[in-house]
């Protein structure tokens, strides 16, 4: 819609402080998401892409370098204004579903409303009509604990669409899942969007980066192909 | 985030952990039902014993030998019937003074005895203090200027001598003399610490010759009205004075009497509000360690919150609502348990106790505030949690 892509990361570096022991997890990255990427960000374990992934989803602020997120400068935000702009842009999809035990599938995903401010019943229309949109219709009112894995996985991806985010961001989306939830579910991450979301997946599984778009290769903190 | 949102956030997160909730809360329970309990009972003394010497009579002034300050030696007495005589000269009415002499005797009639605190008084008493007869007539002013050895006996001690028997008109021995007895006392309970049905009222002079003595303990006089009672004080302190220079003499007020012992009583409940005060401290210390505890468990919850939009003050709002719920719940149920055991206390034991609404707001008040000085640190952890950090926490 807008001609500003979602997400431009320029020069970015995140350095971490362990018990006085400085450690780079991200040397100098450069990115850009446009709004209607499906982009996977692809590296062995400790190549930085978690750390990019938090970056990417105003988590956390990087140590040097620009990140603009949703046309706004993360170093020019407080806490408070990082969980706004995390609430209204960017949606998360996390490999352990990260869902609440003792809640129904309908409240997790109204969850982010509630940081919103919106009402409860109309939470509760949108977050019955985005588990729809999943194929969850039938499981509104069931917990974490009765549903599948793939279940489990699509209703924290009906969390992470309820607030109508301009990105998604997915860790190891299917890392958790058998192959065939796992393909149910990078189906709808790619109608999503063809529907016009940003997707941004981070994988080790070579046959799921193949599927985007384009592929970013991470190594020792850069970026290498 | 809606202030109710975050209320039934607060509300799940106590029901998931219901045993712990219910132990967390025992502690302010105990420390909120203490409180009430004991200001209950410091309360319902103090009001027995303003009644008590509230229905000593009204418009009473007490005279005394000696300086009635705190730490001042007592004084023997020197006053004598002479003085009472003056006395009745200055207050120009000899029904509004009363006098006596006390002495502690043993009380026999036929093969019975009882220990009784005999007074020497005038006829005057009944007039001078609330006094009531259950049987019979008091000491007439004849009784006492002839020195007759008639007894008026406290309901007690004629209990213990006669039984159900009508004593009027029977004998019994006060220290080995013999009286005879013309009337006995309503029953009154305890009063200051006294058994006051165990008195023996006898002719102050016949008392006197008794105990071999002239002296009388002390004086009371009953002022017409309010007004003139430190005037008349006064007076009758300076006729004293007048009539022995070398010693002191203090004339008290019930007001006098009721602001010491209320002060004195108001230390006590304070001091036992404070003792109880302090294991409501201790109890909302148990609150503070559970929060940290569940905030430290629900890392991994706040690390989501977080990343789907909840800001620092939304989680720590959160964990100080939780805190103040545990608190006021606890602060609820505490006045409940204070409510009851005084209650229970006042029926079944001798001591008096009567709940006051501010003792109950202030426990409540405290245990409201007892959660949100001690849901603060927790919170402000909660709220502080860095979301990378929060979400990697397995």
């Amino acid at each position: 819609m807008s001609e500003e892509p979602a997400i431009v990361a320029v020069d970015v570096t995140r350095t971490y402080d362990l018990d006085g022991v400085s450690v780079s997890a991200l040397r100098g990255v450069s990115l850009t998401v446009s709004a209607d990427d499906y982009v996977a960000i692809v590296g062995t374990s400790g190549s930085g892409k978690s750390t990019l992934m938090h970056l990417l989803g105003a988590l956390d602020r990087p140590t040097s370098g620009t990140l603009r997120i949703g046309g706004r400068d993360v170093a020019t935000l407080g806490p408070a204004e990082m969980a706004l702009l995390r609430n209204e842009t960017i949606g998360f999809v996390f490999q352990s579903f990260h869902l609440l035990t003792r809640t129904t599938a309908r409240d997790n995903v109204a969850l982010p409303l509630v940081y919103r401010g919106v009402g409860r019943r109309e939470r509760r229309a949108r977050a019955a009509e985005m588990l729809e949109r999943v194929g969850l219709a039938h499981r509104l009112d069931h917990r974490p604990n009765q549903m599948s894995g793939g279940e489990q996985q699509r209703v924290a991806i009906a969390r992470a669409l309820v607030t109508g985010p301009s990105v998604l961001l997915a860790d190891e989306p299917t890392g958790n899942l058998d192959s065939t939830t796992g393909e149910q579910v990078l189906g709808l991450l790619e109608s999503l969007n063809a529907d016009g979301v940003a997707v941004v997946l981070v994988t080790h599984d070579r046959e799921v980066a193949a599927r985007a778009h384009r592929q970013i290769v991470m190594r020792d903190g850069l970026i290498v192909s | 985030m809606r202030v109710a949102e975050a209320w039934r956030v607060a509300i799940d997160a106590l029901r998931a952990n219901r045993l712990r909730s219910v132990l967390t809360m025992l502690g302010v329970v105990i420390g909120v039902g203490a409180v009430v309990a004991l200001v209950a009972i410091g309360t319902g003394t103090k009001r027995q014993i303003e009644q008590q010497v509230e229905g000593l009579g009204s418009n009473l002034l007490i005279v005394v030998p000696g300086r009635l300050d705190p730490g001042a030696a007592p004084t023997a007495s020197t006053l004598t019937m002479d003085d009472v005589d003056a006395v009745i000269r200055v207050v120009g009415d000899r029904s509004r003074v009363a006098v006596t002499i006390s002495s502690g005797e043993t009380v026999r009639a036929g093969s019975r005895e009882a220990y009784a605190s005999m007074q020497g008084v005038l006829e005057t008493t009944p007039d001078v203090f609330v006094r009531r007869l259950d049987r019979g007539a008091y000491l007439t002013r004849t009784d006492v200027t002839t020195g007759r050895r008639v007894a008026v006996l406290g309901a007690g001690i004629a209990r213990q001598l006669f039984g159900d028997r009508d004593p009027i008109g029977r004998q019994v021995t006060i220290g080995g003399v013999r009286f005879r007895v013309i009337g006995t006392f309503e029953e009154l309970g305890q009063s200051l610490g006294v058994d006051r049905d165990s008195e023996v009222h006898v002719p102050v002079t016949a008392a006197q010759r008794l105990l071999g003595t002239q002296r009388i303990d002390g004086l009371a006089i009953r002022a017409p009205d309010r007004e003139r009672i430190d005037a008349l004080g006064g007076a009758v302190v300076a006729a004293l004075v007048k009539r022995h220079p070398d010693t002191d003499f203090s004339a008290v007020t019930q007001e006098q009497i009721l602001g010491v012992l209320g002060d004195i009583l108001g230390v006590l409940t304070g001091v036992l509000a404070a003792i109880a005060g302090i294991s409501l401290l201790v109890g909302g210390v148990g609150v503070s360690n559970i929060m940290l505890v569940s905030v430290r468990e629900r890392t991994k919850e706040i690390g989501l919150r977080k990343a789907v939009g909840a800001r620092p003050r939304d989680i720590g709002v959160q964990f100080l609502l939780e805190a103040v719920l545990l608190t006021t719940i606890g602060g609820v149920l505490g006045m409940a348990l204070g409510i009851s055991a005084a209650l229970l206390v006042d029926r079944l034991t001798p001591v008096p106790a009567a709940v006051t609404w501010w003792s109950l707001a202030l426990a409540f008040g405290v245990s409201a505030a007892v959660g949100i000085i001690f849901g603060v640190i927790p919170a402000q952890r909660a709220g502080r949690l860095d979301p990378v950090v929060a979400l990697r926490t397995e």
